[in-house]
């Protein structure tokens, strides 16, 4: 089994950027990216309270489905499309090798 | 104009900004405390509240809404005083080193010093990526928040959000309001069930319209709201003539005017001197989630240290002349102002 895995931010449309995220720290996809320099707030710092770190899947392996406390907080949010997720509710697994995401706009 | 004298200004109420007024206490020091928010503790009161904190030392486990009632508790000797609800805007610097801080309100706050300790800033309305949205902002029909539901008597009112504040607003406002539509991008309400089951009620009732499945995606007037259009997530849209859009969408932190005060700043967060937590412009200093600095933790116990070290600095600065000596609470209890 792979102890780290690539998950990829796409920072504009078809340029992709790689991250390598540990699968043994019990890290979230939010740390993973913040400690990869990515300007996310995650003001409740992971509690899917806040909705600071905003992503949506665009490809890669499918997730486990989103919490009810998830969902709520990203129906709160103005901006929700299919891929929505909240990225400090997404653990790092072996199993995301090849997720592909984008940090939502939080302005308008 | 409310006009308040003090030695330090702290800016922002939370866990951080409540113990900076008891380290000042300590040093016989007076604090008034202003914050964006209508109350204080910051993230703890504002986001998670019933949360469980597990690094306050000597606090196995602490609610974080706990944590802040007990600094309260905990500051009460020191009788600081606070301005709630309002944004600090700018502040003077005046001949003798002292300061002039005003809010958004006007309120004037007159200091030795300025503790800026304003987490990640002041929290702001959410707001929907709508074309012209801001032309309505400012009394003309676009509204972030309820501050005087008379200000919706008698209207045409379209509230937009699926989170509590919208379905708790939808049921306050349905009794205020000529007419009250709420929209709802999702066909299912996860805030309250007892909130959802009310503002369901009131539909059946005739007393709001309810569009599910649906975004506010346009607003027209002219200069003032006379209406939206509400799109359906099938793509058909429909105008809907509306007084105010009361769009509900959660808050969001931002840096806010502190950001021009001109204070060195490296990556939205002011920079600080460790030694006492003092930032580029002498008698204004920056602790906890604000601040950067090599090594910089996030967590509100090193804010609790920040603070201690800064009263230190502030002392310094409003009473260049008088030589401070370290006293244990142990030792001689808590002093009052």
């Amino acid at each position: 089994m792979t102890d780290e895995v690539r998950v990829y931010v796409e920072e504009a449309p078809g340029q992709r950027r790689e991250v390598v995220a540990p699968t043994d720290m019990g890290l979230s996809l939010m740390e993973i990216m913040k400690a990869d320099g990515y300007d996310i707030q995650a003001t409740c710092g992971g509690m899917a309270l806040c909705g600071t770190c905003h992503v949506e899947v665009l490809a890669g392996p499918e997730l486990p489905e989103p919490s009810d406390d998830e969902l709520a907080m990203l129906e709160s949010l103005p901006v929700m499309t299919q891929g929505s997720r909240l990225s400090c509710q997404i653990r790092i697994t072996p199993r995301l090798d090849g997720l592909v995401v984008r940090l939502m706009p939080q302005d308008a | 104009m409310n006009s308040v004298s003090t030695d330090i200004c702290i800016i922002g109420a939370g866990p951080v900004g409540l113990f900076a007024v008891f380290e000042a206490g300590l040093l016989k020091l007076r604090c008034h405390v202003v914050d964006a928010l209508p109350q204080v503790g910051g993230q703890l009161s504002e986001i998670y509240p019933k949360k469980p904190i597990y690094d306050i030392p000597g606090f196995p486990e602490v609610l974080a809404g706990d944590l802040v009632q007990n600094l309260m508790r905990q500051i009460e000797p020191f009788h600081p005083t606070f301005t709630l609800g309002e944004r600090v805007e700018g502040y003077e610097k005046l001949e003798d080193g002292s300061f002039r801080v005003t809010t958004i309100d006007g309120t004037e706050i007159l200091c030795k010093a300025i503790a800026i300790a304003g987490g990640l800033g002041s929290f702001e309305p959410r707001k929907p990526a709508i074309d012209s949205l801001a032309d309505f902002e400012g009394g003309k029909g676009v509204y972030y928040m309820v501050r005087d539901p008379e200000t919706f008597r008698d209207q045409r009112l379209v509230i937009a959000g699926g989170g509590d504040s919208a379905l708790d607003w939808t049921i306050f406002l349905a009794d205020v309001a000529k007419e009250v539509t709420l929209v709802h991008r999702g066909t299912t309400f996860r805030g309250a069930a007892d909130s959802a089951e009310k503002v369901k009620n009131l539909h059946e009732a005739g007393k709001v319209k309810l569009v599910l499945s649906s975004n506010v995606t346009h607003v027209h007037g002219n200069g003032q709201l006379h209406g939206v259009t509400i799109t359906a997530n099938d793509g058909t849209a429909a105008q809907v003539e509306a007084d105010s859009f009361i769009p509900l969408f959660g808050l969001t932190p931002k840096l806010g005017p502190i950001g021009e005060w001109g204070l060195e700043l490296e990556d939205d967060a002011v920079k600080v001197n460790t030694v006492d937590y003092s930032t580029s412009e002498p008698g204004i200093f920056a602790i906890g989630d604000i601040n950067t600095y090599p090594g910089k933790l996030k967590l509100i116990l090193c804010g609790f240290h920040e603070a201690a070290l800064m009263c230190q600095g502030a002392f310094k600065y409003i009473n260049p002349d008088k030589k401070y000596v370290l006293k244990y609470t142990t030792v001689n209890g808590v002093p009052t102002l």
